[in-house]
């Protein structure tokens, strides 16, 4: 039980890592209820989310932020002629690798100079990189979306739990979704202001300026604060509820908690099953006691003190106990390996718990041993040795 | 079975002192039991006085209800009198708490009883040893003294046996060497032979004859008259209190 628990928490704490606990993510959404905007030509457009003023409060007017780095995500079709993949187009800014914790596996990512160029300059991800270029090096190559070339210059490293800072709050699809990054210039100069987004059945036109805001702050304990001025400021220039703020700090705090609400109820669990157990090992000594009454007679008229009795029984009861105790740690080692090898669940054995397991299961014996040692050893002989 | 047995037992414990060589080894000075009964005081020995010398063979005699049971169980240290003094090899031991008495009987007296009284899952060799082990004696030297006896009484064949493996003689021979192990000052049989068959009884009766000549102290309670005419000294009780003491 315990080994699942800290693989959880384990698994917790690495998403977190890649996300950055000195990072605050912000999210355009879709509003609950969908109010339509008529623009001048006509069409329904649903206009909502980050907008560049946002991004520029965030940077001018809060304290404590190093920097807040702005992402327009665009789902879309990349070919290297006629291999497709279904990636996000993600314009941002140069800082992204450092402040996302994502290195990059070869090439490099674009610069200050690309970006001011608005060059037509890509970054792919890991997977897509081999699902376009199974063959040969990506790098060099150019890649077609729509009807724009673009030049890869870089690959970045495979993020294996990264899934969970896409998936999190947008619709599953995205969460399988490789990232395909090019600069923030180049992708509004494509893609406009006002996008097309095909849904099952109907089509509609959205304006989102911005769809991530990655805001890093200076100091890792002036992450909460800083969220909070972030969420009043945000909340004072949308009218709707069109932005989520995710904490990767809180989700932290929150992993930590379930992890401690998961261990308490298993504690209790288990001290249940220890007092059973224990209540079960009293009886059987009794049970022992009653029907060695005459042993114990014998043993104390050939010399034996109240206390060699009390520590033969004890002594008994432990090896009971930790009998027991030897099966429990073993079935405690199998079966977190069964678990992990077909539930697929990640379950850590740290060191100390099989020793702690044992120690208890040997305690138990002591404490749930001695009262009946204790009645052994108060036996009158003379009755003991009269007893049938 | 000729070679007196010598052995340094572990060290007794502080509450027994040093065997005090004039004198008695018995010294029963007005012993009295009482028990309390629901309501009523019921007197199981009223003011018992006698001395037993070393070497001697004594067989208490008497009635059912006479008292002979409460007086082994004194002499035996398994309880303590109501009044009265009891001298154990020039110590007085009535006054002695449980711990006390325990350390007296590991070290002091040895108990055949008619029941056997061996411990079932323990072999013959092992039930020798479990006064030794009390007396904190080294195992290799326990297992020593053990075959040693278990070969005095015959048993040298069966020291891997269990019990319940044994005939009721063989058991009894195993518990006569396990109340010899600890070299005790007196021996106290009680009805030794009162579950034997009369042939196995007889034998008995000779490891008991070999044990005086040796010059162990035993004292044997017992309602079989034939069996106490082995005896040398008879002292016969009734009603809680000396009814005769008789030396043939």
């Amino acid at each position: 039980m315990l080994a699942i628990g800290e693989g959880a928490s384990f698994k917790a704490q690495e998403i977190i890592k890649t996300l950055g606990s000195q990072n605050i993510l912000l999210r355009s959404q879709k509003p609950g209820e969908e109010e339509k905007v008529t623009n001048r030509r006509d069409n329904y457009v649903l206009e909502y989310g980050l907008k560049n003023e946002d991004l520029k409060r965030i940077r001018n007017t809060i304290p404590g932020v190093e920097t807040a780095l702005p992402a327009r995500v665009v789902r879309d079709y990349v070919w290297n002629i006629t291999v497709r993949v279904d990636v996000d187009v993600v314009g941002t800014l140069p800082e992204y690798p450092i402040v996302r914790n994502h290195p990059i596996a070869m090439g490099r990512f674009f610069n200050q100079a690309d970006l001011d160029a608005a060059e037509s300059v890509c970054v792919l991800g890991k997977e897509m990189a081999q699902k376009l270029f199974p063959l040969d090096e990506p790098l060099g190559r150019d890649v077609r979306i729509g009807d724009n070339y673009y030049r890869v210059i870089g690959v970045m490293e495979l993020r294996t739990t990264g899934s969970f800072s896409e998936g999190n709050l947008e619709d599953a699809g995205s969460a399988s979704r490789d990232r395909m990054f090019i600069p923030l210039e180049t992708a509004r100069h494509r893609y406009g202001e006002v996008l097309f987004r095909r849904r099952a059945g109907s089509s509609e036109l959205e304006r989102v300026a911005l769809h991530e805001i990655t805001v890093k702050v200076v100091n890792p304990q002036d992450v909460i604060p800083v969220a909070d001025a972030i969420k009043d400021v945000l909340e004072k220039n949308h009218k709707k509820k069109d932005y989520a703020v995710v904490v990767p700090l809180e989700l932290l705090k929150k992993a930590e908690e379930t992890k401690k609400i998961f261990n308490l109820v298993l504690g209790s669990i288990a001290a249940i099953s220890l007092l059973v157990g224990g209540i079960g090992i009293m009886n059987i000594m009794l049970a022992n006691v009653t029907e060695r009454t005459r042993e114990i007679g014998i043993r104390r008229a050939l010399g034996a003190r109240r206390q060699d009795i009390t520590t033969q029984f004890v002594i008994e009861a432990v090896i009971l106990s930790a009998s027991g105790g030897l099966l429990g740690v073993l079935l405690g080692v199998l079966i977190p390996f069964a678990v992990s090898h077909f539930a697929g669940m990640r379950t850590i054995i740290t060191p100390g718990s099989p020793i702690l397991a044992f120690t208890i299961s040997g305690l138990i014996g002591v404490v749930f041993g001695l009262y009946p040692a204790l009645r052994a050893a108060t036996m009158d002989p003379v009755e003991a040795l009269r007893h049938e | 079975m000729s070679t007196p047995l010598n052995l340094a037992a572990g060290t007794p414990s502080s509450a027994v002192s040093p065997v005090s060589a004039i004198g008695p080894i018995v010294g029963l000075e007005n012993l009295r039991k009482t028990y309390q009964m629901g309501g009523t005081t019921v007197t199981a020995l009223s003011g018992l006085s006698l001395e037993i010398q070393a070497g001697e063979y004594v067989a208490i005699m008497g009635p059912s209800g006479c008292g002979k049971s409460t007086l082994l169980n004194l002499l035996g240290c398994l309880d303590r009198p109501s009044g009265g003094r009891y001298f154990l090899g020039g110590q007085d031991v009535s006054g002695l708490d449980d711990d006390a008495l325990s350390a007296i009987r590991g070290a002091r007296l040895g108990f055949v009883f008619q029941s056997y009284n061996l411990i079932q899952q323990l072999s013959v060799v092992e039930n020798i040893e479990v006064p030794l082990f009390y007396q904190n004696c080294p195992e290799e030297q326990a297992r020593q003294i053990a075959t040693d006896l278990a070969r005095r009484v015959g048993l040298e064949t069966r020291l891997d046996h269990k019990p319940f493996e044994l005939s009721g003689g063989q058991q009894q021979r195993v518990a006569i060497a396990r109340a010899l192990a600890n070299d005790p000052l007196v021996i106290l049989a009680d009805e030794a032979t009162g579950n034997l068959d009369s042939a196995s009884g007889r034998e008995i009766l000779g490891i008991f004859d070999d044990l005086r000549r040796q010059g162990k102290t035993l004292i044997m309670v017992t309602h079989d008259v034939e069996v106490g005419e082995r005896a040398r000294r008879i002292i016969r009780l009734r009603d809680g209190e000396l009814e005769s003491d008789t030396c043939h």
